[in-house]
């Protein structure tokens, strides 16, 4: 564990209050879900310590150390420009795609270090699923195939896009239209199409950067639903400006402020006793 | 009812010039009705110009008929003329410049777009856009005194001795000829595409990238199995563009095709192209029938870009409804 416990960058409190937090939360309490044991079978996923990020001369992580067990989904919530979206990027390095970014710190994904591993290999293994829903200009086959095609796989490719397409909860919808245009379908069915796609490579984490936002209530429920399902045969972090959907289909919840983390409890304790005045702040709507 | 119908037409009568007035002082109508006439004056234009092309080359039409198109014989002094050695020249140094063009404009494109800095990028942009602004007759004067000789001396003989079993690249080489046209071509149409897909490419939306990336796609894949098939529409638009500059251009070519109406199979011969017999004939055309069997050659050109122009929007839609269906 770091010795670097995330409450040391707090700011805004005083001294008194500061010490007695601290007292009262080893550090890492905030870095590892502290009721791993009551979710059987998990094991850690990402270990990430002190990490920053920083866009040029902006930085915009300021370095805090979590941990994400497998098999369970983690929430990461926080108001606009927390630097949310930042920190899922970063686990997949997708951070690497914007000019002058910078990574700092290490994540550790199954004990090893990402940084130093082909990047093709490390998004194969953690895949992605984006705000709004981005499907290829192609059929909705050719789009859960994309993947499978660029890995090299030749053989059984329908049957990989059939149990990609059930396991994203889209296949009773389009079986009969999987060679039809992917942009004829609904932005939910859209968007049920990325995450079929992503899952087509099989990877072992799936991260969602606020797959929601673009979605209306009923689709939104469904996806939900279908990350209930997922987390059986992989790790997934979501992050979201909704804190409902948090509450809803999330197991931890990691609450982020101004780049540093604040909280990060299991969903349940955070969302009905928060341990930091901010947390309870913001999921009462004070704020964000 | 009647009477009732005739009141609200009435009615409605004596409402509209009001409220005619009313729009025509906020000045809608009057947009309106300039607008139209502009557009209605470019329709027109393009609508006089078949319409000259057409009358003016009646003698021509009404004497050769649909021969004019087959026959390989351009001879003044016999009154013989025939279009297919112009329409010849016209396609294959357009091919050429094609052929050579795409591949040197789309990859120059994605560098500018995908690999290079984008303050590099614009720098570069800007200076391509004044090499699409160089006078034609420019590209011309280097064609002759620089890249024909070249051609004589290095690259025929070289092509001659590598694939010199192609009828294409047999026979005396001159210089000047369909190759030496349609590589200057090549060089005066590489501005537009390179101009245009790098506009499009970078308007690929971000997520299209993201999307390939994080599905485990390298940088190439991601270019060229999703931004590239992502902006393939204005691509092809681009090419098109390119395609009607080639076949219209009139003084490049002239300058370097060497001005002779005949069809070889070698790429090293002189030619001729419709632009460029219009050109230069035209001045000196004596009697009736010549100067109408050269107005028949404009519409023929017309027509050709006119037929390759809905080529192209049909492509454009095949495929982008392949896109659509296809597996």
């Amino acid at each position: 564990m770091s010795s670097v416990s995330p409450m040391r960058s707090v700011n805004g409190m005083d001294s008194a209050d500061k010490q007695s937090n601290q007292a009262a939360r080893s550090p890492q309490k905030f870095s590892l879900p502290p009721d791993r044991a009551a979710y059987p079978g998990q094991t850690l996923r990402f270990k990430i310590s002190e990490l920053r990020v920083s866009f040029g001369a902006k930085e915009v992580l300021h370095g805090f150390d979590i941990d994400i067990s497998s098999n369970i989904v983690t929430a990461v919530i926080g108001p606009s420009g927390c630097g949310k979206s930042t920190f899922l990027r970063s686990l997949n390095r997708m951070t690497e795609t914007v000019r002058h970014a910078r990574v700092h710190g290490d994540i550790l994904l199954d004990d090893e270090n990402i940084a130093g591993m082909d990047v093709v290999r490390l998004r194969r293994r953690v895949g992605m699923v984006f705000q709004r829903p981005n499907p290829f200009p192609k059929s909705i086959f050719e789009n859960v195939a994309y993947g499978l095609r660029i890995n090299g796989h030749k053989d059984s490719l329908s049957e990989a896009v059939e149990r990609s397409l059930r396991r994203a909860a889209l296949w009773e919808e389009v079986k009969d239209q999987l060679h039809s245009s992917a942009y004829a379908l609904s932005g939910g069915q859209q968007q049920r199409l990325c995450i079929a796609r992503a899952l087509a490579v099989d990877p072992e984490v799936l991260l969602l950067d606020e797959p929601c936002s673009a979605l209306d209530p009923v689709t939104t429920a469904k996806i939900e639903e279908l990350l209930f399902q997922l987390k059986a045969s992989c790790t997934i972090v979501i992050v979201t400006h909704n804190m409902q959907q948090a509450a809803r289909a999330s197991d931890f919840t990691a609450f982020l402020l101004e780049g540093r983390l604040i909280e990060y409890q299991p969903t349940p304790k955070l969302f009905t006793t928060p341990s930091d005045p901010r947390t309870e702040a913001y999921i009462t709507g004070r704020f964000g | 009812m009647h009477a009732s119908a005739n009141m609200t037409e009435r009615a409605a009568l004596s409402k509209a010039p009001r409220a005619f007035l009313h729009r025509l002082r906020s000045g809608d109508e009057i947009a309106h009705i300039i607008t139209l006439m502009f557009a209605a004056l470019v329709v027109g234009i393009t609508a006089l110009l078949v319409y000259q092309l057409w009358i003016q080359s009646v003698l021509s039409r009404q004497k050769f008929g649909w021969i004019f198109f087959v026959t390989h014989v351009w001879d003044p002094l016999a009154g013989q003329f025939g279009a297919l050695p112009f329409l010849y020249g016209t396609l294959v140094t357009s091919a050429i410049a094609l052929i050579l063009a795409v591949p040197l404009g789309l990859g120059t494109a994605i560098f500018l777009s995908e690999f290079s800095t984008p303050r590099a990028s614009d720098i570069f942009a800007f200076l391509v856009d004044l090499l699409a602004a160089v006078p034609s007759v420019i590209f011309g004067l280097l064609g002759i005194f620089v890249m024909v000789p070249w051609l004589r001396t290095t690259v025929e003989p070289a092509l001659q001795s590598t694939l010199g079993f192609l009828p294409l690249f047999q026979g005396p080489m001159y210089g000047v000829g369909f190759l030496a046209a349609g590589l200057i071509l090549a060089v005066m149409v590489v501005p537009f595409i390179v101009s245009v897909s790098r506009e499009v490419l970078i308007a690929v939306p971000r997520e299209q990238r993201e999307a390939a990336l994080a599905l485990g796609a390298t940088r190439w894949e991601a270019i060229w199995k999703a931004v590239v098939p992502f902006a393939k529409t204005g691509i092809i638009g681009s090419v098109f563009l390119a395609l009607a500059r080639a076949l219209g251009e009139t003084m490049a070519v002239t300058m370097v095709i060497g001005n002779d109406p005949r069809i070889s199979a070698s790429l090293f011969a002189p030619g001729y192209s419709i632009a460029a017999v219009i050109a230069n004939e035209f001045t000196e055309a004596t009697g009736n029938l010549y100067l109408s069997a050269l107005v028949e050659l404009g519409l023929v050109l017309f027509m050709l870009t006119f037929v390759l122009n809905g080529l192209a929007r049909l492509l454009v839609l095949t495929t982008r409804q392949r896109g659509a269906g296809h597996q």
